[in-house]
């Protein structure tokens, strides 16, 4: 029986995302877009987890997991809530 | 990168860099490297000068100084000489590094500091809105020079190099992995280390003389960087108009720190055994 299949999901930061269009040129295998500026998702399934986009992104706003591992403790800022505001939380 | 977002003041992201700019690159490169040899961020500290590239220690969560322009070196040099077990780390441009700062990074490697410098060389002063610096290539435009820069650049690897530096090597923003690994392999590095992170400046650079975006600069690195270890094999005239990129110098030489330690230990001894007498003590007046 072949082994399965990795897959991988992304996790994006629109608010840090500048769509500058460096992850989406340099992915081998077309799996991401501009949309509104920002970067989407549009072929997570051809995702090879080359990390390219993550390597490359000048802004921190793409990040790419494997589908399946366990996730390394740490704070993500994909659920971060973005409502409070940066000051607030300075001290 | 989850692993290495720990090291970011995320409350201060997303950063003030232009869209394309790869300042972000090599600072997410330089986490990288951190998070792999998983240093204490309190063991870590890091300074930076004036200019685009001297934003990135504000977002980062180590103990960071933002100096005077070109004085990073002079300010990291104080830091490492005072508490040589910590880990010092210089961002710096290369307007910052080679212009005014040129003095300090000569004689910072010169002593074989161990200070691992990243000078982010975009070729062109951006925060001020692209005057040319000394590592504008010949001919390129600048607000400076609106006829085309008529001065020779610099060859920052082999300037240092001359310096004294222990560890040079060069990547860019194109490759991110090979500038992880150097970085790496800098940190690690026993005396001065320089990185020089060739990026993109779409903004001035890139506008001013018709180089296109982000990508195409990114296009632009690929097609002209040549690994050192693949140009052993190549024509020389194959090589024109190219720039080395991979390990340029590895050369372990005795470091300044350590050499001083030596030196006050040795004569802590000589004076703590001191019994009295004239001629010794008048080598310890002041």
């Amino acid at each position: 029986m072949s082994e399965q299949k990795k897959t991988f999901e992304h996790v994006i930061r629109e608010r840090w995302c500048k769509g500058c269009n460096i992850c989406v040129a340099f992915c081998p295998k077309q799996v991401l877009a501009l949309k509104n500026g920002k970067v989407t998702v549009v072929q997570p399934n051809l995702c090879i987890g080359c990390r390219l986009c993550e390597l490359r992104c000048p802004d921190f706003a793409i990040e790419v997991h494997e589908r399946g591992k366990p996730e390394s403790v740490g704070i993500d800022a994909a659920h971060r809530d973005y409502g409070i505001s940066p000051e607030a939380e300075h001290d | 990168m989850s692993e290495s977002m720990k090291y970011f003041r995320e409350q201060r992201l997303p950063h003030i860099w232009c869209p394309g700019c790869g300042h972000g690159t090599v600072t997410g490169a330089l986490v990288r490297a951190i998070a792999r040899l998983n240093l204490d961020r309190s063991n870590v500290v890091v300074v930076s000068g004036i200019g685009c590239s001297s934003r990135a220690p504000g977002y980062l969560d180590f103990d960071t100084l933002h100096t005077t322009h070109g004085r990073a070196l002079a300010f990291a040099t104080g830091v490492k000489h005072s508490r040589p077990n910590l880990k010092v780390i210089v961002m710096t441009g290369d307007g910052d590094c080679t212009a005014i700062g040129g003095n300090h990074f000569i004689h910072a490697a010169r002593r074989n500091i161990d200070i691992t410098t990243i000078v982010m060389n975009n070729n062109i002063y951006g925060m001020t809105s692209g005057q040319f610096s000394p590592m504008t290539p010949k001919g390129m435009i600048g607000t400076t020079a609106p006829y085309g820069n008529s001065e020779r650049s610099f060859d920052l690897a082999n300037l240092a190099i001359a310096a004294g530096a222990t560890y040079v090597a060069r990547a860019t923003a194109y490759h991110a992995t090979l500038l992880e690994d150097l970085i790496e392999k800098a940190l690690l590095n026993k005396g001065f280390s320089v990185v020089e992170a060739v990026t993109q400046c779409p903004t001035y650079l890139g506008r001013r003389n018709k180089l296109g975006t982000a990508v195409d600069m990114l296009n632009w690195f690929k097609e002209s960087a040549v690994n050192i270890k693949a140009a052993k094999a190549m024509a020389p005239e194959k090589l024109e108009g190219k720039f080395m990129i991979g390990e340029l110098y590895n050369k372990p030489d005795s470091e300044f720190t350590a050499d001083y330690d030596q030196l006050v230990a040795q004569l802590q001894r000589k004076f703590d055994n001191f019994q009295g007498g004239v001629r010794e003590c008048a080598q310890n007046s002041d």
